[in-house]
């Protein structure tokens, strides 16, 4: 239980996706202009983060692993599909997208709207793959795999609100013109990520 | 370069256009992600910036092929898994040839199909363009991609390690040098300063892609 | 158009891409892992002769060079760590055993009892190299690893005869941050741990990375200088030795080894 308070609080804070691993950049920068479309992301985010983590987790231990398709026959113990991992959840995720797109839509029309073109293309969100791929690389198992779901969801969720929050302010400030919008918001995001490296001084 | 290779000058606007002026990472602002893990030494850079330019010709090239057979509800998910199997390939021959760098890059050999350039281009070029037109595309992209990958590495590992390549450029202190090495550019935020940085010295160097105030 | 737009050309067309998808991947996958495996071995005892100091660290030298010196010099063998007794040599080739998928694998493992270096399975059996000089032992190797602060740290650590001198060590796999955490991968650090111990009068495992400088290793035997902005992963270097030293790990093997009663 510890363990995984522990590993909730890492994914949050400490092994934070977007400014530690500067993973979802792309839609980091671009939906980051205000608060509004930034929590909608954020939101968005966590659902398709904390469905898929677990599920190609399921994938891996049922399917792909050596060994992991002796459930169906016991001489098909020796096949190894590791390979196909990356391709598997890719799948995965847009699936996944694809249904919470779906389930946005009908429970939370407004929410839907707003965020326009940018929730399918959470499927092609580094975060949403990156996990996966840290899920894999780590060997979580399924209690893990939700925990850092949610976990790194968050994270990215807090990471893209804070900086909409900066740069809903900064839009007031004297920029100079070459740095105006994209270059101070990556220096902005360096100084945000240098900040978040404090966390790695905790200890749980 | 007309006498080099066959190309007008609309091609040649293709091939050179996204090296500077529509630089994928400076300017279209995609394919962050794997510019800035991977930079803190040049040979990762470079073979990141390699697989790169070889899943995006490749892809770009087979979506080209098949743009006029592929069935529009689908299009999205063909790109993906001519995508992902791609990178596949890459990362098995990485692993078969380059072992340690393999290790090094690790999960971002994998994010190169959440790539934002590679989909990016499939989705924005390949799908409307013949294979030849589609090819230039990717590699121009991808050589505009691998030149701000080796600016910022050659930047973090000469700063941050006193090395190019591996080899000493600058004589570290604790080694009876001179240079005492500037321990942020081995972090992860330098990447993002450094990127900053290069993207406010193009936009002086163009004031055209400015953005208003 | 309207063949692209009917079902069956869609379902057609979605089954040819994934075959030839599909080809594609599984030749290169196929075709390619005997190389993957030979690598990911040749850089694993690579690191077993830097550990022994049989070779300098970065300096690369070819896979006929590396088995030249390990049929020579080097005997791998597997210890039971229940017990620390050695398995026969003619039941089983130690070289090639894996020991991280010994780890994974149910049959071939068990939980960890607790600790503090965040082990969760480990294996029945683990690989123990023997370095000899002639026909006398001179180190013998052992594989460590344990939680840092970003990811499982892997190593070898070199005992000379006595079971309990450190002749070398090397951190080959981890994930912390360079510059900081990760100069437990540089020859530089590695080398204060020349000339310590592992265990104390008592044998105990009581190796430890302080915070600060340690003495020298004659002085201070059982301490190693700790790594500025590292110490989290200094800790965790910390307990990962300690629990491989200890009965837990190869702590019964040694043990055996220093009576004199395993070969």
């Amino acid at each position: 239980m510890e363990h995984l308070l522990n590993l909730a609080v890492r994914s949050v804070f400490l092994e934070n996706m977007a400014l530690a691993y500067f993973l979802g950049m792309c839609s980091f920068l671009a939906c980051s202009r205000k608060v509004e479309t930034a929590i909608g992301l954020g939101i968005a985010v966590v659902f398709v983060q904390a469905l898929t983590v677990p599920l190609n987790n399921l994938m891996l231990r049922y399917l792909l692993a050596e060994g992991a398709l002796a459930w169906v026959h016991p001489s098909l113990a020796v096949v190894d599909l590791s390979f196909l991992s990356f391709i598997i959840f890719i799948g995965t995720i847009a699936a996944a997208t694809q249904v919470v797109e779906m389930a946005v839509d009908r429970y939370a029309p407004a929410l839907y709207t707003s965020l326009g073109v940018f929730l399918p293309l959470i499927a092609v969100n580094c975060v949403i793959m990156g996990g996966s791929l840290f899920m894999q690389e780590r060997n979580y198992g399924i209690g893990e795999s939700i925990v850092f779901g949610f976990g790194s969801g968050a994270g990215f969720a807090i990471a893209i609100i804070a900086l909409a929050a900066i740069r809903e302010r900064l839009s007031y400030s004297n920029v100079p013109d070459g740095l105006r919008g994209l270059g101070i918001t990556f220096i902005t995001a360096g100084l945000m990520s240098l900040a978040f490296m404090m966390f790695s001084g905790i200890q749980l | 370069m007309s006498a080099v290779l066959p190309l007008n000058a609309q091609e040649r606007t293709i091939l050179t256009a996204p090296l500077l002026e529509n630089n994928p990472i400076g300017v279209q602002v995609l394919g962050i992600c794997s510019a800035l893990a991977v930079t803190t030494r040049l040979d990762k850079a470079l073979v990141m910036g390699a697989g790169v330019i070889a899943v995006l010709v490749l892809s770009s090239l087979a979506i080209s092929l098949v743009r006029n057979h592929t069935p529009p509800s689908i299009r999205i998910i063909v790109q993906l898994s001519i995508i992902a199997s791609l990178v596949i390939v890459f990362d098995q021959v990485l692993k078969a040839t380059l072992y340690e760098i393999s290790l090094e890059l690790s999960v971002f050999v994998g994010l190169i199909i959440t790539n934002c350039i590679v989909m990016g281009r499939a989705e924005g070029f390949a799908m409307q363009n013949g294979p030849y037109r589609s090819v230039l595309d990717a590699l121009g992209n991808g050589l505009g991609f691998a030149l701000v990958l080796v600016l910022v590495a050659v930047t973090r590992e000469v700063l941050g390690a006193g090395r190019l390549f591996g080899y000493t450029v600058l004589p570290l202190a604790k080694d009876g040098g001179w240079y005492v090495p500037n321990g942020l550019m081995l972090l992860a935020p330098s990447a993002l300063f450094v990127i900053g940085l290069l993207v406010w010295a193009l936009r002086v160097w163009k004031p055209k892609l400015q953005e208003k105030g | 158009m309207r063949k692209l737009e009917s079902t069956r050309y869609t379902i057609v067309f979605a089954t040819v891409v994934c075959v030839v998808c599909a080809l594609l991947v599984s030749v290169a996958a196929v075709s390619l892992k005997p190389r993957q495996a030979a690598n990911a071995r040749f850089y694993m005892e690579k690191n077993v002769l830097v550990a022994a100091g049989l070779i300098e660290p970065g300096r690369d030298i070819s896979a006929r060079e590396l088995d030249e010196i390990f049929a020579s010099r080097i005997q791998a063998r597997l210890v039971e760590f229940a017990t620390g007794n050695l398995v026969d040599a003619d039941k089983v080739d130690a070289r090639s055993y894996d020991q991280r998928r010994a780890r994974n694998d149910p049959a071939a493992s068990r939980v960890a009892p607790r600790n503090d270096a965040g082990i969760g399975r480990m294996p029945e059996h683990g690989v123990v190299y023997f370095v000899r000089d002639g026909d006398k032992v001179e180190q013998v190797v052992i594989a460590v690893e344990g939680l840092g602060m970003w990811g499982t740290i892997y190593g070898f650590l070199a005992l000379g005869p006595d079971g309990n001198t450190v002749r070398g060590l090397t951190f080959y796999d981890h994930r912390e941050t360079p510059g900081l955490g990760g100069e437990i991968g540089t020859a530089e650090w590695l080398s204060l741990w020349d000339g310590r111990r592992g265990y104390d009068d008592k044998w105990h495992a009581r190796i430890t990375v302080i915070k600060g400088p340690a003495g020298s290793p004659e002085a201070d035997p059982l301490r190693v200088d700790g790594l500025s902005g590292a110490t989290i992963t200094g800790n965790a270097v910390t307990k990962l030795m300690q629990f491989w030293l200890s009965d837990e790990g190869y702590g019964r093997f040694l043990r055996k080894f220093r009576e004199g009663a395993v070969t």
